[in-house]
């Protein structure tokens, strides 16, 4: 049927249109974990459990650094949530959400009776703690990068939650790092002589440097999934001071590689180091607290908290698209009823 | 055709008191129920009123939202995510009106193509076409305007780009810049002004709706023959319920496929850097607009080269205006006495071609420019070692596989160090989307302008006598061919 036809073109079209934005950077592709995410597909839903153990490994791990200024504690006990509990609708009711909140001390956003801000308990209203009071504290206290907010970031990233998943699990294994001991050449800096050859101080023409100590990163031992394994070849990186290699970080590697540029390795650095070794959180259920483990259920839980209503989403668009289907139907019938002694 | 006979009779006494004051049901029935529409429209004409849908459907969704953003800087994006987050269903209002945004104007393209494939904009059409082109001009604005309200890092970025073209106005256009923005650069007021005139273009649209609609009820439809009514009795159908019905079960489909994106797919035709609040300080490595802007985008950055005292930015800018603007000329650059392409051999070809030069277009729009086209011939990077010699810059380049790396590192080693060698990759020339973008922007242009001459020159197909014998020909073919199958 040529309505069909239209439609297919359509939809072509627009998943072209889609497929455009898809721009892969220079970093390695984001891949699933085992299993995939459960929330994937037209009917997927949240793993409630492995929602809670994200929760916890953001409280425990993440919310150090990383603010996540939309969130509410309420929101975990809202329908969808992790903590939802039927016998409390209102999540502000909820005894577990409201000590999850108390836990954790606030400046309170609200002066008090006499006009001054105090530290309370937080109450299930109040919005996650930010760990730095303002952006520039957030600057100031991780080497000039400020943690960016996680409330959004599963939408905020291409690969959205897997992405977030192969960035914490994906860091290089011990195996891979090691250090070496740089001495600089000595250099030679003409600026330094101020032109009075009998000033005693003047004889800093040449600056000799320290030895430093880098940390290198040998790519020979770097295995990316879907990655095939780097051949007898592969060079070295070489981490600047304060950050980390991440094959998954967009960015550049080339003038930290030392080996053949043709194959400087994927990815990029950042200020941010591994996170979460074996066993860094101690989960209440009794999982097994994996660098993978930890991972998936962190990234499930800002999957969640980046769209806590994409589960009321899918679930209203099935009855919606049959809705629509029968009335379609029904039209195409009424269509070619009234039509039938036209000719057309 | 406003000529025809009013069909109305007034049946109650309320009826005939009103029709005598303002003949508003006898308007209604006019031009909703009786209008004679040709019988042979097929499908591609059902996006007029899906159109008409997708601007209601805008401005409801749009209304709500209105209630509770909040046209600030500081609380734009998080106004936005309190709507998905705490206003009842606000998500889905939020959905449905991102997404439609996109619906819309893949629902005017394929109007507007279908305008250009049937001759829609020849006498006596023209001005129903020239309101067509305001519309999607105001269109282009509404949604340019009302993607700076999220307040996400493409909004922000997306609009620097924009506003800085009309800086590159001869003249005037730091000025004028400076009083879009309402401040040297994009801040609170900037917002502000985007979001009151994002409220007020769909009334326009509206308006000029209401026009277009006016201006196609004065000669009547065109139809895929190109061919004009003779005979109103046997050429046309009432609109009701002819056009109604089909008009409405081609709105179902298209719901549908909304309904896909809306509940399956919200973001897909979203960019990720929209989730990311907007920092001056940090601009996005691609900068790109939505999809439906994205040939016009391709056409901006297409002209790199001066051509005299003009810079390449001021060309790109024309360029990217006179691509809009020729469309309001058309009428009057296709010389054809023949409407429809069925009948226009030649010009049925080049159509079809300048489909794929648009959507090539967007394709360029979306991609840097500097990358290549086809990646898998760009053959293998090039190892570079430079260095200085005698105080000189020098080159030296190594082709192949690792061999080429020992043989650079070699030499790099046999230099003096004072020579400070380094060593890069270097991608060899290729071709790239800038120079795919230049190619198809003169193919769009030059469409317009074969169009001149085909029109002259072209041989046509015999036109059918009436649109009533082109439908009963076709239909005794059809039934020809089916008997031998049955």
């Amino acid at each position: 049927m040529k309505a069909f036809r239209i439609l297919a073109a359509g939809l072509a079209g627009l998943s072209l249109a889609a497929m455009a934005h898809a721009e892969g950077g220079a970093a390695a592709h984001p891949h699933e974990p085992e299993g995939g995410w459960s929330f994937d597909g037209i009917t997927g839903q949240f793993d409630m459990p492995s929602v809670q153990r994200g929760y916890q490994v953001y409280r425990e791990v993440c919310a150090s650094c990383h603010s996540m200024k939309l969130m509410s504690y309420r929101n975990l006990g809202e329908p969808g949530g992790p903590f939802y509990d039927a016998d409390y609708p209102n999540a502000n009711d909820n005894p577990f959400v409201k000590a999850l909140a108390a836990d954790v001390e606030i400046l309170s956003p609200t002066p008090n009776d006499i006009g001054e801000y105090d530290f309370r308990p937080a109450t299930p209203a109040d919005t996650f703690r930010s760990p730095y009071a303002n952006e520039n504290a957030a600057r100031a206290a991780n080497n000039g990068a400020a943690p960016p907010d996680l409330s959004v970031i599963v939408k905020a990233r291409h690969g959205g939650a897997s992405y977030v998943y192969s960035l914490l699990s994906g860091y290089p294994s011990d195996e891979a790092i090691g250090t070496r001991e740089v001495t600089p050449a000595q250099v030679t800096t003409p600026a330094s002589d101020n032109g009075t050859p009998d000033d005693p101080t003047d004889d800093v023409a040449e600056v000799s440097t320290p030895a430093v100590t880098q940390t290198v990163i040998d790519m020979s031992e770097v295995h990316l999934p879907g990655h095939k394994a780097a051949d007898g070849d592969a060079g070295v990186l070489v981490q600047p001071a304060g950050q980390y290699y991440n094959p998954y970080m967009a960015g550049d590697t080339t003038p930290q590689y030392e080996g053949d540029p043709r194959h400087a390795p994927a990815g990029g650095f950042l200020a941010m180091g591994p996170q979460l070794p074996p066993g860094r959180v101690t989960f209440n259920d009794g999982t097994e607290a994996t660098t993978e483990q930890m991972s998936h259920d962190v990234a499930q839980f800002l999957a969640w908290a980046s769209e806590p209503k994409q589960t009321n989403r899918k679930s209203l668009g099935l009855p919606v698209m049959i809705y629509l289907g029968i009335l379609t139907i029904l039209l195409w019938f009424s269509y070619k009823r009234i039509w039938r002694k036209v000719e057309h | 055709m406003s000529g025809h006979e009013s069909s109305y009779t007034p049946k109650t006494g309320f009826e005939k008191w009103l029709d005598t004051r303002l003949p508003i049901i006898r308007f209604a029935n006019d031009t909703a129920i009786s209008f004679p529409t040709p019988k042979n429209l097929n499908y591609w004409y059902t996006f007029g009123g899906i159109l008409a849908i997708c601007l209601v459907v805008q401005i409801l969704t749009g209304v709500i939202l209105a209630m509770h953003y909040e046209a600030s800087i500081d609380g734009a994006f998080a106004s936005v995510e309190r709507i998905m987050r705490d206003v009842p269903y606000g998500w889905l209002l939020r959905y449905i009106h991102s997404n439609g945004a996109s619906m819309f104007f893949f629902a005017v393209y394929i109007h507007m193509f279908r305008g250009l494939y049937y001759g829609s904009y020849k006498a006596p059409r023209e001005v129903l076409w020239i309101l067509g082109c305001v519309i999607f001009l105001l269109m282009i604005a509404t949604a340019f305007l009302g993607y700076m309200l999220p307040w996400g890092q493409m909004s922000y970025h997306g609009a620097n780009v924009i506003t800085s073209l009309f800086g590159a106005i001869p003249l005037v256009g730091e000025s004028l810049q400076t009083w879009i923005l309402g401040g040297p650069s994009i801040g609170n007021q900037t917002l502000q002004r985007f979001f009151s005139l994002h409220y007020l273009l769909p009334f326009m649209i509206a308006a000029v709706v209401i026009l277009h609609v006016w201006a196609l009820h004065v000669p009547g439809n065109n139809n895929p023959t190109g061919v004009e009514v003779q005979d109103v009795e046997k050429d046309t159908v009432p609109f009701h319920p002819y056009y109604t019905v089909k008009d409405a079960f081609a709105i179902g489909l298209f719901l549908m496929l909304f309904a896909a994106f809306v509940f399956y797919a919200p973001n897909a035709l979203g960019h990720a850097d929209q989730a990311i609040e907007a920092n001056p300080l940090v601009t996005p490595a691609h900068i790109v607009p939505e999809w439906y802007m994205l040939p016009f985008y391709a056409i901006l950055r297409a002209i790199t080269f001066d051509i005299g005292p003009i810079p390449a930015k001021l060309l790109g800018v024309i360029a990217m205006f006179a691509a809009i603007a020729i469309l309001f000329v058309l009428p009057w650059l296709d010389t054809s006495k023949v409407k429809s392409m069925r009948y226009r051999p030649v010009a049925r070809q080049l159509f079809f071609g300048f489909v794929v030069v648009c959507i090539g277009l967007g394709w360029c729009g979306a991609k840097a420019p500097d990358a290549p086209v086809i990646p898998a011939l760009q053959g293998e990077k090039v190892l570079v070692v430079s260095y200085t010699e005698n105080g000189q810059e020098a080159t030296s380049e190594y082709k192949g596989g690792h061999d080429a790396y020992v043989d650079a590192k070699r030499f790099m080693e046999s230099l003096p160090p004072e020579s400070t060698p380094s060593l890069a990759a270097v991608a060899p020339k290729t071709f790239q989307f800038s120079q795919l973008s230049l190619i198809l922007t003169i193919l769009y242009f030059g469409y317009f302008f074969i169009l001149f001459f085909v029109g002259l020159t072209e041989k046509t197909k015999e036109l059918p006598e009436s649109i009533h014998k082109s439908v009963l020909k076709r239909h005794k073919a059809s039934t020809a061919t089916a008997v031998p199958a049955e």
